[in-house]
């Protein structure tokens, strides 16, 4: 398969193994975060912890979108539901999220009108062949869904449809990067940079981790070789004591970002003063809401919501998992009472939160299998 | 003698769709509530078919129920796949099917063209099959209450001779057969319900695997150790189930799992595992390592195995789990299906 094979090739992954082998200073721990939840997945899918040497260690950062996402929300964006007239539309990963009386799958179990659709353009198309319902899209995600949610906002305004709102939670990255910097138990001596939120947000963004903090920031893409490349680049910078942002995703993320696609953002969102996310509680300036000249397609505008909020179960030590303090591993719950069947917590949902990698993918890590070349 | 009160281990308040897809919880509902109150005595795991003894004649016996949506899909339609599924059911549980009964649900308001095109393609199946359709009922529900039509089928099938399989008689050593490439049915449906805007040239691969599994029966009779049909969730699903069964450990290999690039393609952009995806014309066997390769052999010289492969192997670790190598000499975990990723798909 065209711009995938070539990113899995196993000679070109070997070599990128043993570049960094070769790198990483063995009297140094290195301690590397990928910031996206795409990137911890393919870390786990493709079983790249197996190359890397014991000293250089991956951190999972907060950037998967689900996972950030406060219960109180979900309970909000829910309690639409209770008029028959509604339809409540959401992306498939957000489906299995507990929120207080059940995740929306189970309000769809009990009945009630919920729908997975694969964008927003296609909530509006619900909107459109149900004209008696009215549509709340619950919109998820960084700066890589944004702009979609923004363009359909858009065009609803345009053809007029008035049974189509969004209940609005996108949320800005560079906001939860800083958190974490701010956070005194972190301790990191780079990143790999998110991938896809950087096709619209452009590499400029970042620069303050580097000038500021002094830690190099690589934007990565998300197949094997593209990490491992990003992990070597990291390891000159920091072997050769420099701080900068670099590019590795060139082939998709533009440096300057995508100018229609921010513009676009900017005509129907505006910034929220702060917004509540799990695990790292009140962030201000880091989530999106809608402007009033867009009051009509805002469901948290148009509609009452009881706008509860919801402390997550004690046990569970998301924030602290979603902070990179704790491994998945060593959450209390992990793999017993929390596991993607059941999930306490939303990082065991989504497949891009660390401990439903971790938990698919390596929950009780063997002893170093042989490969099974000989089969 | 007082009798034990059934233990009933199921406790979920309701009945969600992940119950009916074949992954974890449908196995949760099996164990939990099917199997204690109605087959308490039953011996050991449970198989595709159940193996019954009449007269000292042993038979194996199987049902399945048929839902799918659209109803009719590229490379086949609800009809084939009602009876190609029971005859694999049998057929991997080492039996040839004889006769099949059929249950139809329709709704009012269905067209009678639509029925008509499917009893065709259920007497087309069943003559390529070689299976004799020996009775059947019909129900109508009000409009409304079912999707268009679903179909039930009953199959049984005489054993074959020489062949008693089992996960318990799994071996370390022992290798992984698999008849050709995956996730071929999974994804031309989801792509058949026309919600995504991806096309791929796709066909559903529903087919008899019986003159596959016949071919493996005379090469490798009893080096035959367990067989399955990996449909909903996929072979990661069926291949954990026997993990579990046998408590030893599976490792695949994952550049020797054969998927087409259109399925490779959908699974990229959806963010699905091919593992976890649905085949209704494959099968999977572990054979003994000495007879491996002569069952490869015979699987590729019959009509439709010229893409079986061996994909891995049995190992005693990781006890009851199966593994995956990737092409890096790295390694993942593969557990079965969680939650219910394609709905209605057979």
């Amino acid at each position: 398969m065209k711009y995938v094979d070539e990113f899995r090739a196993p000679e070109l992954i070997s070599k990128a193994g043993e570049e960094i082998r070769r790198l990483a200073d063995p009297k140094r721990h290195y301690r590397i975060m990928e910031v996206c939840g795409g990137h911890t997945h393919a870390i786990y899918r493709f079983g790249l912890k197996d190359l890397l040497p014991e000293n250089v260690e991956l951190i999972h950062g907060p950037g998967c979108p689900v996972c950030v996402l406060p219960m109180g929300r979900i309970d909000d964006g829910l309690s639409l539901t209770a008029e028959p007239e509604f339809i409540f539309a959401a992306f498939g990963d957000m489906m299995r999220v507990p929120g207080t009386h059940g995740s929306p799958l189970e309000y769809k179990a009990r009945g009630m009108d919920v729908r997975i659709v694969y964008s927003p353009a296609d909530a509006l198309k619900l909107a459109r062949l149900n004209p008696q319902k009215h549509v709340v899209f619950f919109a998820i995600g960084f700066e890589t869904t944004a702009p979609s949610t923004a363009l359909t906002i858009i065009r609803a305004k345009a053809e007029g449809l008035r049974n189509f709102s969004v209940f609005c939670n996108h949320v800005t990255i560079i906001p939860a990067i800083r958190a974490i910097l701010d956070s005194p138990d972190m301790r990191l001596d780079g990143f790999v940079g998110p991938g896809h939120v950087s096709t619209v947000i452009g590499c400029r963004p970042y620069e303050w981790i580097a000038k500021d903090q002094g830690k190099p920031v690589v934007v990565s893409g998300f197949e094997p070789l593209d990490i491992l490349q990003s992990i070597v680049m990291l390891l000159r910078q920091l072997r050769d004591g420099q701080a900068i942002v670099e590019n590795q995703y060139k082939r998709v993320v533009p440096w300057e970002g995508n100018p229609a696609a921010l513009r676009a953002m900017a005509e129907v969102f505006e910034l929220r003063p702060y917004f509540e996310w799990r695990g790292l509680g009140f962030i201000s300036q880091s989530a999106l809401k809608i402007r009033a000249a867009y009051a009509e397609w805002d469901s948290e505008q148009r509609f009452t919501v009881p706008g509860v909020r919801v402390t997550d179960p004690k046990a569970a030590q998301c924030g602290e998992v979603l902070k990179g303090v704790l491994k998945p591993s060593q959450c209390k719950l992990f793999g017993r009472e929390c596991t993607p069947e059941q999930p306490v917590g939303a990082l065991m949902v989504s497949s891009e939160g660390s401990c439903a990698a971790h938990y698919n993918y390596s929950q009780h890590r063997p002893v170093t299998i042989a490969a099974a070349a000989s089969l | 003698m007082a009798t034990l009160a059934p233990k009933i281990k199921f406790r979920e308040p309701q009945i969600e769709m992940a119950h009916g897809a074949g992954g974890k919880a449908s196995r949760r509902l099996v164990e939990g509530l099917f199997a204690p109150l109605l087959f308490a005595g039953a011996q050991g795991p449970l198989g595709d078919a159940a193996h019954i003894q009449i007269n000292g004649t042993r038979i194996a016996m199987t049902t399945d129920s048929f839902v799918v949506s659209p109803l009719r899909f590229p490379g086949g339609s609800i009809g084939e796949l009602a009876i190609n599924g029971t005859v694999n059911d049998l057929a991997v549980s080492g039996a040839r099917a004889e006769a099949i009964v059929v249950t139809f649900v329709l709704e009012a308001g269905l067209s009678t063209d639509i029925l008509e095109a499917e009893v065709r393609a259920m007497g087309q199946a069943a003559e390529a099959a070689g299976v004799r359709i020996a009775g059947g009922d019909t129900k109508v529900v009000e409009h409304g209450k079912a999707d268009l039509m679903y179909i039930t089928t009953t199959g049984v099938g005489r054993l074959l001779p020489g062949v008693a399989i089992s996960p318990e008689s799994v071996q370390p050593g022992d290798k992984i057969l698999l008849s050709g490439p995956i996730g071929d049915h999974g994804i031309t449906i989801l792509l058949a319900r026309g919600e995504l805007d991806i096309e791929a040239e796709l066909r559903s691969d529903t087919r008899s695997v019986f003159p596959l599994v016949q071919s493996i029966a005379q090469a490798a009779g009893g080096g035959i150790r367990w067989m399955r049909d990996p449909t909903r969730g996929g072979v990661a699903t069926s291949l954990n189930e026997l993990a579990r069964d046998c408590g030893r450990g599976i490792v695949l290999s994952e550049e020797k799992i054969p998927v087409r690039d259109a399925v490779r393609g959908a699974c990229e952009l959806l963010g699905l595992d091919p593992l976890h995806i649905a085949n209704e014309g494959q099968f999977l066997a572990v054979v003994a390592a000495d007879q491996a390769g002569a069952a490869l052999e015979a699987l590729r010289r019959a009509p439709g195995g010229t893409e079986a492969v061996i994909i891995g192997e049995v190992r005693d670790e990781p006890a009851a789990s199966v593994l995956v190598t990737t092409l890096y000499g790295g390694s993942r975990l593969v557990d079965m299906l969680v939650g219910d990723p394609l709905p209605r798909i057979c």
